[in-house]
Parts: structure tokens; sequence; C-alpha cells
């Protein structure tokens, strides 16, 4: 899917949320110039096309009590990387996992994944968990906590 | 402490029984948690979408706009929106960098500023600072890191993305 120029003015409408509105995709059509119907179907096949990944609630960890933020990341042979990954990324608690590219001599590590909780040791003990139910004993990986948050918002594209 | 029934590979609503619940979650309405755990993908594409989740709810329209805007005055979400994959709008990547420690502040703070940057993070690691930078193709986006370098005298590790493996149904909360 190409993104016209309409298509961007639309993310760049919606991007920073949906009003709270009865009609909210009325709403947005309204500032850019769009009818409802046209802004429904045009976030439809965004949808369908995976440039829009999921429409709904957003959430924001921190607040909501999940103070362990722990990027894993984990050093996977490149022939196994696709059956790890896919592992991975269906658990229920991962909530990203991405291969990225590796940058040795001091960055081993080519698949990251991103796992929330309470606390620190709920994190570390369920991760454990994780390593031996799905077999990764074998796989070299870091748990690296977050710190302070220096910031931290939603993507701005335009 | 995490129990067994934390990691499931399929989405599901609030489970029945809450095994690990911090402070904050008590404080919240049950409806409440609803909104929050099972709108976070599918939100309805219809004239009125707020009016259908009220129906699924058994609440009224009015109530859940009410109870969306409190809790994003409360800061418990961000928005009621798309989340979009970085790789098909724009071109976004992290980056590490390892930051003596009594300058992590003044760095972190100028990357902050940096309008191309939407997530700026200590980590517990010799790579200290990671950060998320957004632009409009892969050339600018190494702009941006090249110029991060030259401000600070620091090596950036660029790590792009390759392969995303998550099929993004949001953050199953009380997991």
């Amino acid at each position: 899917m190409v993104l016209t120029d309409q298509d961007n003015r639309l993310i760049a409408a919606i991007q920073g949320g949906l009003p709270l509105v009865e009609h909210p995709y009325a709403e947005v059509g309204r500032q850019i110039g769009l009818s409802e119907s046209a802004v429904i179907e045009r976030i439809e096949t965004m949808q369908q096309t995976g440039i829009i990944k999921r429409l709904g609630v957003v959430v924001r960890h921190h607040e909501l009590g999940y103070v362990a933020n722990a990027m894993v990341v984990w050093d996977v042979p490149d022939e196994r990387l696709d059956t790890v990954g896919e592992l991975l990324g269906s658990q229920r608690c991962v909530t990203l996992c991405y291969q990225r590219l590796r940058h040795q001599p001091e960055w081993p590590y080519n698949l990251f994944s991103m796992i929330h909780g309470f606390s620190r040791e709920s994190v570390l003990s369920h991760i454990d968990e994780m390593v031996e139910t799905l077999g990764l004993q074998d796989i070299n990986y870091q748990v690296l906590f977050s710190g302070r948050r220096f910031k931290q918002r939603g993507a701005r594209y335009q | 402490m995490a129990t067994a029934e934390l990691c499931q590979t399929s989405f599901t609503p609030l489970p029945a029984k809450l095994p690990v619940e911090a402070p904050i979650h008590s404080l919240l309405m049950p409806l409440e948690k609803r909104l929050l755990n099972e709108f976070q993908h599918g939100l309805p594409l219809s004239s009125t979408p707020y009016a259908d989740m009220a129906k699924q709810l058994g609440s009224s329209e009015k109530e859940v706009i009410r109870l969306l805007k409190k809790l994003q005055q409360l800061g418990y979400i961000s928005r009621v929106g798309p989340v979009f994959e970085p790789r098909r709008v724009g071109y976004s990547t992290l980056a590490a960098m390892a930051i003596p420690r009594e300058q992590l502040e003044y760095v972190a703070d100028y990357i902050s500023a940096r309008k191309e940057v939407n997530h700026n993070y200590e980590r517990d690691h010799r790579l200290n600072l990671w950060f998320v930078i957004i632009a409009t193709d892969q050339q600018a986006a190494e702009q941006v890191l090249a110029e991060i370098e030259q401000h600070c005298g620091l090596p950036v590790i660029n790590l792009p993305l390759v392969k995303p493996f998550h099929l993004d149904l949001g953050f199953p909360l009380w997991c």
C-alpha cells in the first residue's frame, strides 16, 4: 500500500489518539476534509495491510504498576532465529519481539524481547521459567532492566 | 512472585484469578479494568465505537467516554487510537550508547530534546542509554545518530530492525 498525501494527513490526525466524542471518525474527517465513511474505510485498509498494527486503548505500563521493564536480548544462531523468534513473540507476556542487526564485537545479540512485571524478581523468575519451558538453555542472553525513563511518548511520524 | 500461569500463548482478557496485583489495581473499578484490558485492539470501526463498546460492557456511551477520559487524565492510558508498524510509516531504529556516569544526565537530556527521539531509557548495562529514533527515512535517521555522536563525542551503536516476530494485540494486564 502506497501512502497518499491524504493518508499522511489522516495518520497525522489520529496518531495522537481518536477524539473521545460520540462520532470520533466523523470528527477526524471534519479536521482533514474527509467524510466519516472515507476515514473508516482508510483506517480499515491500513489495518488490513499492516500499517496499523492495532487500534484501541494504548495503556501506560509504568503508571499501571508494571514498574519492572526488562529488555531481554538473545544471541540466537542464525538457523534457529525464526523458530525462536516466533516462539518468544507468541508468549503472552512478551510485548515486543524483534530481530535486530548484531553489532560485533560489542553487541552479539540479534533477538530483542520486552517483558514487563510488577517487580524485578517476578520478571526474572518469569524469564527463567520461559527459558526452561521453551528449551532455550543453550542460548546466551542478557536481561537489561530499565532505570530512569528520560523520554517516552507515542511515535510521531509527521 | 510469578507463577506458572503468567505466560500463556493465547491472548485472553482478564484472568478469572488475578495472581499478582500491583496496589494501583485495587483502586480501579471492574468496568475500568475491562476498558483497559478488553479494547487494546479491535476498536469498532463504526460511526459510534464508544456506544458499541458500552453495549459489550453493559454500560452507556456516556459512561464509557467519561471513564476513558478519566483513565487518560490519570495517565493510565496514553490514547485510544492506532499503533503503527514502525517499518511501514517512516523509518525507526534503536540506538545505544555507553556514557560515563557523570555525563549521563546531560547526554540523556540532549537526546530527549531531539524531536526524532520517542523513547529514551537508562538501562543497567555498560551500554546504559537506549533510545528509539523515528525519521522519514534511513538516511535521515543515520544523520540524526551522526549528529548525536558528534555533539556528545561518544560512539552510538545503531541496531536497526530486521524482522518483527510479535503480533501486537496490546499489553495483557494483570498477567
